[in-house]
C-alpha cells in the first residue's frame, strides 16, 4: 500500500490536465462540432497560465486568463467551421499549428523562470480517510474543481434544456432547426465553452503540475485526450475513468524511470502513445459489435439550412 | 441587403483570385501580429523572401526543401484522395529515414546501385508498414486513423531518439547524438555545387505516377468514388476496405521514401530534429493543391521558400522557426474561410421601394 498510494496521487495529478482537455472536447463534440486542435489550444492555455501568473503573482488570475484565452482562440474554429462551414478536420490542424506556433513564439522569453504555483490543500477530514485520502483528497484546489466539473457538465448536457439542445443539434440538426432551435448559437456556445476547458487543461500543466513554461510542454496530451473522448463515449464519467487510466501509466512510468532502470528513457516514453492506440482499437471493436448511444450522429458535418428541403 | 447564394459554376480566374486572396489576407494579418509583438513584419518578410528566392544559393536551398516537402505532400493527398486522413507523414517519414539507415549501418555493400536499390525498398517498406498498420486498423475495426497516425508519429520520433542516443551513436561524435557519416556509396548525388540532390527526381517521378495512377487509371477511379460515397462504391463491388489498407500503405511508402531521399541526399547521418514537421506542412500543401500531383510539386516550392526564408529570419532576426509555424497556420485558416467562397456567392441587393 505504501508503494501503490504515491503512484495513484500522481496519477490522479497526471490525469486532470487530460481530464479538462476531454470534458471540453465532449461539450464540443456533443454539439457536432469536431475541434482536432486541443494540442494547440492547451498549449495557448499553457502559455497564457504560465505569463499572467508570473506577472501577477496570482495562479488565479492565471487560470482565469487562460480560460479566457481558450474561448478567444476558439473563436477562429468556431466562426470557419459553423458560420463558413470549412472542412473541421482540416481546420483542427490548423488550430494545431497557429496554437503551437504562437505559444512558443510568445513564451520564449519565459523558458527557464519558475513560480511557485498552485499548492497541495487537503480537504479537512476527506483527506484522512485510508486509501481514498490521500489518492483523492490530498490535491490542489485545481484537482477538486475537476472533480466537481465532472458532474457539472454530466449535468449539463443530460440534465439541462441547453443540454438536451446540443444533444438535438449534434445528432440531427435539422430536426433541431424544425423544432426551432438556432444550431449556429447552440454550436458557437458549446465550441467556446469547450475551448475555455481545453485551455484550462494546458493552464494546469504549466502553472500547477510544472511552475513553469516548457514549449511543446503537452506533449500530445491534446491527441489523447480526443482519443479519451471517443474511450469515454461522449460520456464524463468515462471521461474521468480514461483520464486516471493515463495519468497512471505517465505517473508509472516516471516511477520506473526515477527509480533507475535499464529499459531506455524513449521507450518508456511510448507507453501512452501506445497504449492510447490500444484503447482505441479496443473501444472500436466493442463498438462494431453493437452501435453505442452517446456518438454524436452529424459530428464533423456542416449544418446546410438552405439544403432543407 | 447581403444575400449568400449557392454557386453553381466557378472559373478556374475566380478560384485562383480566392486561392490569391486568401494568401494574401494571411500575410496581412501575420504582419499586423509581427507587429503587435514589436518585429517589424515588412523587414521581416524582406528577410524570408531575400534568403529564400533572391539569389541563387537560396533558391537552391528552397529546392531542397522542396523534395521532402513534395513527397510527404503526395503521400497524403493520396490518402486524402480517398478521404483517408493520413496526419502520419512525419512518422513514415522518420521509419523511412530510420530503415536507410539501419541498412547503411548493418548491410553495407561498396555496390552504389545496390545500395541504392535496397534502401529505396527498405525505407519504403518500413514507411508503408507504418501507414497500413493505422490503414489495417480502419479497415479492420473502423478505427480512427487521424489519431492512430499521429500517435505513430510520436512512437517514431521516440524510436529515433532511441538509436541516435543509443546504439547508433556515432563514438567519434564527441558525444552528440548522431551516427557516423553514411559512405560514398550510399549517397545520392548533390548537383550544381548546391543542397539539391537527386530526391528532386524522386519527387517527380512519384507525381507523374501518382497523376497516371490515380488520375487516369481505375483504381484511381476506384479509390476518389470510395471516398466521395462509400455507398455507391459498396454497390459498385469496389473493395473498400482493401483499398484502404493499400491507399494507407502506398501513401507511407511514399513518405518513407522521402525519409531516405533525405538521409542519402542531404543530411547523410542520422540526428534527432531532421524532422522539422513537413509531415505536417505536407496537409496544407496537398489541400492548397486540391490533391493534384503536379500542382503539388509547385505548391511545395512555395512552402519550400517559406521554410528557408523562416531559417533566415531565425539568424537575421532572431525569430524562432516556429514563427513559420505560425504564418503556415494563418495560410490554412484563410484559405479554409475562402472555400466558403467557392461555392457561395454573397451579393449585396438594394430593395427598391
Amino acid at each position: 500500500m505504501e508503494l501503490i498510494v504515491p503512484i495513484l496521487a500522481a496519477a490522479v495529478r497526471s490525469g486532470t490536465p487530460i481530464l479538462y482537455a476531454t470534458l471540453g472536447e465532449i461539450i464540443t463534440e456533443k454539439s457536432g462540432v469536431l475541434n482536432l486542435g486541443l494540442e494547440g489550444i492547451m498549449l495557448i492555455g499553457a502559455y497564457t497560465g504560465f505569463i499572467v501568473t508570473f506577472n501577477t503573482g496570482s495562479p488565479l488570475w492565471g487560470l482565469a486568463a487562460a480560460f479566457l484565452a481558450g474561448v478567444a482562440v476558439n473563436v477562429i474554429h468556431a466562426f470557419l467551421c459553423i458560420s463558413l462551414r470549412a472542412n473541421q478536420v482540416i481546420c483542427g490542424l490548423a488550430m494545431t499549428m497557429f496554437g503551437t506556433g504562437m505559444s512558443s513564439l510568445l513564451g520564449r522569453s519565459y523558458v527557464g523562470q519558475t513560480i511557485s504555483g498552485l499548492g497541495v490543500m487537503p480537504l479537512p477530514g476527506l483527506s484522512s480517510l485510508p486509501v481514498v485520502g490521500p489518492v483523492f483528497f490530498n490535491q490542489d484546489p485545481m484537482v477538486y474543481m475537476s472533480y466537481f466539473l465532472v458532474f457539472l457538465v454530466w449535468f449539463l448536457i443530460f440534465k439541462t434544456k441547453f443540454g438536451l439542445k446540443m444533444r438535438a443539434v449534434g445528432d440531427s440538426p435539422l430536426s433541431a432547426e424544425a423544432a426551432g432551435i438556432s444550431v449556429s448559437t447552440v454550436r458557437y456556445i458549446s465550441t467556446l465553452l469547450g475551448g475555455g476547458f481545453v485551455s484550462l487543461g494546458g493552464a494546469y500543466l504549466s502553472v500547477v503540475y510544472s511552475h513553469m513554461w516548457v514549449e511543446l510542454m503537452t506533449a500530445g496530451r491534446g491527441w489523447i485526450a480526443v482519443a479519451l473522448v471517443i474511450f469515454a463515449i461522449w460520456h464524463p464519467f468515462r471521461a474521468a475513468l480514461g483520464s486516471y487510466l493515463f495519468g497512471g501509466v505517465e505517473a508509472l512510468q516516471m516511477r520506473i524511470q526515477a527509480g533507475g532502470t535499464s529499459i531506455p528513457a524513449p521507450l518508456l516514453m511510448m507507453l501512452p502513445y501506445i497504449l492510447t492506440i490500444m484503447v482505441l482499437v479496443m473501444i472500436s471493436v466493442l463498438k462494431g459489435r453493437g452501435r453505442f448511444l452517446g456518438s454524436p450522429s452529424a459530428l464533423g458535418l456542416p449544418f446546410y439550412r438552405e439544403e432543407r428541403e | 441587403m447581403i444575400k449568400i447564394e449557392k454557386r453553381f459554376y466557378i472559373s478556374k480566374g475566380q478560384e485562383l483570385y480566392i486561392i490569391l486572396a486568401s494568401i494574401i489576407l494571411a500575410l496581412l494579418s501575420g504582419a499586423l501580429m509581427l507587429g503587435l509583438m514589436g518585429v517589424n513584419p515588412w523587414e521581416a518578410y524582406g528577410m524570408m523572401l531575400k534568403g529564400s528566392l533572391s539569389d541563387f544559393y537560396g533558391i537552391s536551398e528552397t529546392l531542397a526543401k522542396t523534395i521532402p516537402l513534395a513527397m510527404c505532400s503526395l503521400a497524403v493527398g493520396l490518402a486524402f484522395t480517398m478521404v483517408v486522413w493520413n496526419i502520419g507523414a512525419e512518422g513514415q517519414f522518420v521509419m523511412g529515414a530510420l530503415a536507410c539507415t539501419a541498412f547503411v549501418r548493418y548491410f553495407y555493400t561498396d555496390s552504389a546501385i545496390v545500395m541504392l536499390v535496397s534502401m529505396v525498398l527498405a525505407s519504403s517498406l518500413a514507411g508503408g508498414f507504418w501507414g497500413a498498420f493505422a490503414g489495417f486498423l480502419k479497415a479492420r475495426w473502423n478505427v480512427n486513423e487521424i489519431i492512430t497516425t499521429l500517435m505513430m508519429n510520436y512512437i517514431a520520433i521516440l524510436l529515433l531518439q532511441y538509436f541516435v542516443y543509443g546504439s547508433w551513436r556515432d563514438p567519434t561524435s564527441l558525444g552528440f547524438p548522431m551516427t557516423p557519416v553514411f559512405p560514398e556509396s550510399a549517397r545520392l548525388p548533390q548537383f550544381f555545387a548546391s543542397r539539391v540532390h537527386a530526391g528532386l527526381f524522386f519527387a517527380l517521378i512519384v507525381a507523374l505516377i501518382l497523376w497516371i495512377v490515380v488520375r487516369k487509371g481505375v483504381w484511381g477511379y476506384e479509390i476518389r468514388v470510395s471516398g466521395q460515397n462509400p455507398r455507391a462504391a459498396d454497390y459498385a463491388g469496389i473493395k473498400s476496405a482493401r483499398n484502404v489498407i493499400l491507399v494507407m500503405f502506398l501513401s507511407g511508402a511514399i513518405a518513407g521514401l522521402a525519409g531516405m531521399a533525405e538521409m542519402a541526399g542531404l543530411h547523410r547521418r542520422l540526428q534527432p530534429g531532421f524532422a522539422v514537421g513537413y509531415g505536417y506542412t505536407a496537409i496544407i500543401i496537398a489541400w492548397l493543391a486540391r490533391l493534384h500531383p503536379f500542382t503539388i510539386i509547385f505548391v511545395s516550392f512555395f512552402f519550400g521558400a517559406l521554410f528557408v526564408g523562416g531559417e533566415n529570419l531565425q539568424i537575421a532576426m532572431r525569430l524562432p522557426l516556429s514563427t513559420v509555424q505560425i504564418l503556415q497556420g494563418l495560410i490554412l485558416f484563410f484559405l479554409l474561410g475562402g472555400e466558403f467562397f467557392r461555392s457561395y456567392r454573397i451579393s449585396l441587393t438594394f430593395k427598391k421601394r
